[in-house]
């Protein structure tokens, strides 16, 4: 079994998906590749983002544990009110600097939702938001 | 398509990866938004973007894309072109419209990545 476990800065765009190509590195070098890699690169880049354009900072870790690779990130704050909304394709809060960079599109949460096999979000106003994602190691979706 | 073909066809410039150009692309994909190209590209996809911030690059490595193309004849910063270098990337820029790059390489035979997830390429089908 393996962790790993980074920090990520609100509103740090310049290193903002660093930590997911170490991710994708880390992985590579441990044999996994092929859809299951890309499923898990694509959700901790769309998580990251998400921690840099929403959060007020948080942590995104990966582990390794029996047949699944569970990628989780936690935040500080704000919380998501309406995660029903967030959950949809095209619905966004994210601001112009974001927009700028080429995110807020409204595609973040449906894209890692689209890529795990397993997806549990929960998040509370003023408290945090927690998203738990599962990857099936050489199985799961689009194999 | 090659990435060779494409040159010709956008008489585009190339800003790295001149040791690349035979590779092979099986579709393409217009986007500025990150969020769409990470939902449906795939790494023989070649990329047409009017953004040239580090996201684009982050994205590419995410999707371990091989080409991008950026329109109306934008260049990156010097130290995205390195980066890029680093990654193996070919980058070229056109100087057309996002618009005339897409209609010349579809002219050429190119066709877009799958819309939904998972689904084939219009060209592979």
């Amino acid at each position: 079994m393996i962790a790993e476990s980074f920090s990520v800065e609100k509103g740090d765009y310049l290193r903002a998906g660093e930590a997911s190509t170490k991710m994708k590195n880390m992985l590579k070098k441990l044999g996994i590749g092929g859809s299951v890699l890309r499923r898990i690169s694509v959700a901790a880049y769309e998580v990251e983002m998400n921690l840099v354009i929403h959060s007020l900072g948080g942590t995104l870790s990966i582990d390794l544990d029996g047949d699944y690779i569970w990628l989780v990130s936690e935040d500080i704050g704000p919380g998501i009110p309406d995660i029903e909304s967030a959950m949809r394709e095209g619905y966004s809060t994210a601001d112009e600097i974001a927009q700028g960079m080429g995110f807020g599109a409204g595609m973040g949460i449906p894209n890692m939702k689209r890529n795990a096999d397993v997806f549990e979000i929960e998040s509370e106003p003023n408290k945090g938001t927690k998203i738990k994602m599962g990857f099936l190691m050489g199985g799961g979706k689009s194999e | 398509m090659t990435i060779e073909d494409i040159v010709s066809i956008l008489d585009a410039r190339v800003l790295c990866g001149e040791d690349k150009l035979s590779l092979v692309v099986m579709s393409a994909c217009c986007s500025d938004l990150m969020s769409d190209v990470l939902a449906f590209v795939n790494e023989k996809t070649v990329l047409l973007t009017g953004l040239t911030n580090m996201h684009v690059l982050r994205t590419a490595e995410i999707l371990d894309l091989k080409c991008l193309i950026f329109t109306r004849g934008k260049v990156p910063s010097d130290e995205i072109i390195e980066r890029a270098r680093q990654m193996n990337l070919v980058v070229l820029t056109a100087n057309k419209t996002m618009f005339t790059c897409a209609g010349l390489l579809y002219d050429g035979g190119l066709r877009g990545a799958a819309m939904t997830w998972n689904e084939e390429t219009e060209e592979e089908k």
